[in-house]
């Protein structure tokens, strides 16, 4: 692409794909703004005109919103630290050279091919459910009264439900880290004195601090919107209620479209902070 | 202290037995050369010695006590390593002084045997640089840095210097020289370059195929090689072999001759022969000789300037006294 002709054909021909990209994206953004400011009701009246900001102001002093937000925090947070360090501690146990590798590996990433609706209601039926699911078996086994997961420790469930789904994506990656580390550095450390524990905290981990850097921004801007995992299991019910999951009722449930269209606007200035908070915080390992 | 003792070491890598029962000793103080082709062990021997690498029969001592069990960090040797495997996340006072944190030294204390080091080896404008910012050459140094710190019993080196250029490895080439001179430890040094092996070593260990062909100091083995092998891999050029009648004349299977124990003539002489291609390097010229009828080609050293041209007839004589003679199991015949 040195001369000039060459580079205004390669304009020319990318860009298709960059309006449709961008039709794309600004459509729904523009429309989700001009409902926000409109009261909108389809089955109760439709169009009832501009309203300012009064859908922004409610959607925030509504008693479901902090709650909401904490939820989503604390999914994502929960998710975040359980895939990273079951992957970084998996990923360390499949580099070792062992029998039927292969086929291992392939089991490890089984659950990343399996759809997020599928998997919770796998989770639901086969491992939560209070009466036949596989959990209460084992606690009746140990003689423990079995816990009906989705309504008694509901956050937690669907946390575990998440991190499994997850655990294959952050496992492959930082499995791939690991394999690219130099084996005679880790040597070299266990000439110098290091013990394992060491080799891992001053070698291991500093290798990996870009792949986890990877691993938390891709897996953050995933599990901001998870939806299916909550509406097939606890349906928002005890505690589980994200933001995406509020404006999911506010828009189907309550049909009020304004309103919800307000709470994505929300959404998206939130995933735009946890973005650059996140940035602030790993984002120099990826220039490092 | 640090003398190291090889007794009937043998590795196999599966089924494939990569050294045969090998023994050796080293002693305290001695800068000893592992030298040999490509792929004949000398780096597995190494870490055999190190104990990255568990023996498969044998055992191994250092200063009289059985180290085959022990662990590589109790050893007391320092390695550096052909990628020198500095920590990449970590700035070069750091890498030098890890293995004394390791160790879980004083910080007065390590700070001081990181300078002292740094000092040693021109490093102290450098040492809180990442190793990513540095040259090859002191990368390098880093490497032996962080090994020198730890005042280890004897250093190992696998090929520390194949990744300089030619002029870096000279100047590397007398540091590490001159560090031995100062530090009186053992040093075991691997490489397949010969002249490496010549200019430092007080001990050549020529190993092939995992079996150690001849020990000694580096005259020894130009002197008095004990087979073809030996012969053939030390000095460069290569010593010129040569077959058939002429060396039955001489009561042997083979003789050898070195180029520089050639006489050249253009007039006359025992071999005559061809000029092919004449490398000078000013001081030096090595002339390839053809069709002589004894070896496809004899190569003979030349010094100062002689005009020999491509395709000349020239005439060869060789030193009668230096010709080495080799029986037809290629061991050298008194
Ligand atoms: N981990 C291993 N598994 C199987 N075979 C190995 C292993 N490491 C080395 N070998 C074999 O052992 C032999 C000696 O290897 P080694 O690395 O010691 O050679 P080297 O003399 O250091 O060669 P170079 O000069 O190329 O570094 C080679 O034939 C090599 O293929
Ligand atoms: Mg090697």
């Amino acid at each position: 692409m040195a001369t000039q002709h060459s580079r205004s054909a390669a304009r020319l021909m990318m860009a298709p794909a960059v309006i449709l990209l961008l039709g794309w994206m600004l459509v729904p953004l523009t429309m989700t703004l001009y409902f926000s400011f409109k009261k909108y009701l389809p089955l109760r009246g439709g169009d009832l005109g501009w309203v300012g900001f009064e859908n922004y102001v409610r959607f925030v002093s509504s008693s479901a919103f902090w709650p909401a937000v904490q939820a989503t925090l604390v999914i994502v947070g929960g998710v975040l630290l359980i895939t990273v360090v079951l992957g970084i501690l998996l990923a360390m146990l499949l580099d070792q050279p062992m029998w039927g590798q292969g086929v291992v590996r392939i089991l490890v990433i089984a659950p990343f091919f399996v759809m997020p609706t599928v998997s919770a209601l796998v989770w639901k039926n086969m491992f939560m459910d209070p009466v036949n699911g596989l959990l209460a078996h084992l606690w009746r086994f140990f003689g423990a009264e079995p816990i009906s997961w989705l309504s008694e420790a509901s956050m937690t469930s669907i946390i575990m439900i998440v991190s499994w789904q997850w655990l294959p994506f952050a496992t492959l990656i930082l499995l791939t880290a690991i394999q690219s580390l130099d084996s005679e550095q880790l040597e070299a450390a266990e000439m110098d004195g290091a013990s394992p524990l060491n080799r891992f905290w001053h070698i291991i981990l500093p290798h990996l601090s870009r792949a986890i850097t990877i691993v938390i921004l891709i897996q953050t801007i995933f599990l901001l919107s998870i939806f299916a995992e909550i509406f097939v299991t606890t349906g928002g019910a005890f505690g589980t209620r994200t933001l995406t999951y509020l404006i999911f009722q506010r828009v189907l449930e309550s049909q009020n479209v304004g309103l919800g269209s307000a709470g994505g606007v929300y959404a998206i200035i939130l995933a735009n902070i946890v973005a650059i908070f996140l940035m602030r915080i790993v984002g120099k390992n990826l220039d490092a | 202290m640090g003398r190291i003792q090889l007794k009937s070491v043998t590795k196999s890598f599966g089924d494939v037995q990569v050294i045969p029962p090998l023994d050796l000793t080293i002693e305290d103080g001695e800068f000893t050369v592992f030298v040999g082709p490509s792929g004949c062990g000398k780096s597995t021997l190494l870490r055999l010695i190190a104990g990255l690498e568990d023996i498969t029969s044998g055992q191994i001592e250092i200063d009289g006590a059985d180290a085959t069990e022990v662990p590589p960090a109790k050893r007391g040797l320092a390695m550096v390593f052909q990628s020198y495997a500095l920590y990449p996340h970590m700035s070069v006072r750091k890498n030098i002084a890890f293995p004394l944190r390791m160790a879980k030294l004083e910080q007065a204390e390590i700070d001081s045997r990181v300078e002292g080091a740094a000092q040693v080896l021109n490093l102290t404008d450098y040492l809180d640089r990442r190793p990513g910012q540095l040259s090859g050459g002191q990368r390098q140094r880093v490497a032996i840095g962080r090994a020198i710190v730890r005042e280890p019993a004897a250093f190992l080196f696998d090929e520390p210097l194949s990744n300089l250029d030619a002029a870096l490895r000279v100047g590397m080439r007398l540091e590490i020289s001159e560090l031995h001179k100062r530090l009186k430890t053992t040093m075991i040094y691997v490489t397949h370059d010969q002249v490496e092996a010549m200019t430092m070593a007080d001990k050549i260990v020529v190993l092939q195929a995992g079996v150690i062909e001849q020990v000694g100091s580096p005259l020894e083995l130009y002197h008095n090689p004990r087979n073809e092998f030996v012969a053939g891999f030390i000095g460069s050029p290569k010593m010129n072999f040569i077959k058939g009648d002429e060396a039955k004349k001489h009561g042997a299977t083979t003789v050898g001759i070195r180029p520089e124990h050639c006489d050249v003539s253009k007039s006359e002489g025992l071999w005559k022969g061809v000029v092919g291609v004449s490398e000078h390097l000013g001081s030096d010229t090595f002339i390839h000789v053809h069709e002589t009828g004894l070896a496809d080609m004899l190569t003979v050293r030349v010094t100062g300037d002689i005009s020999a041209n491509h395709g000349d007839t020239i005439f060869i004589s060789p030193q009668t006294d230096q010709l080495h003679r080799f029986d037809a199991q290629g061991l050298r015949m008194p």
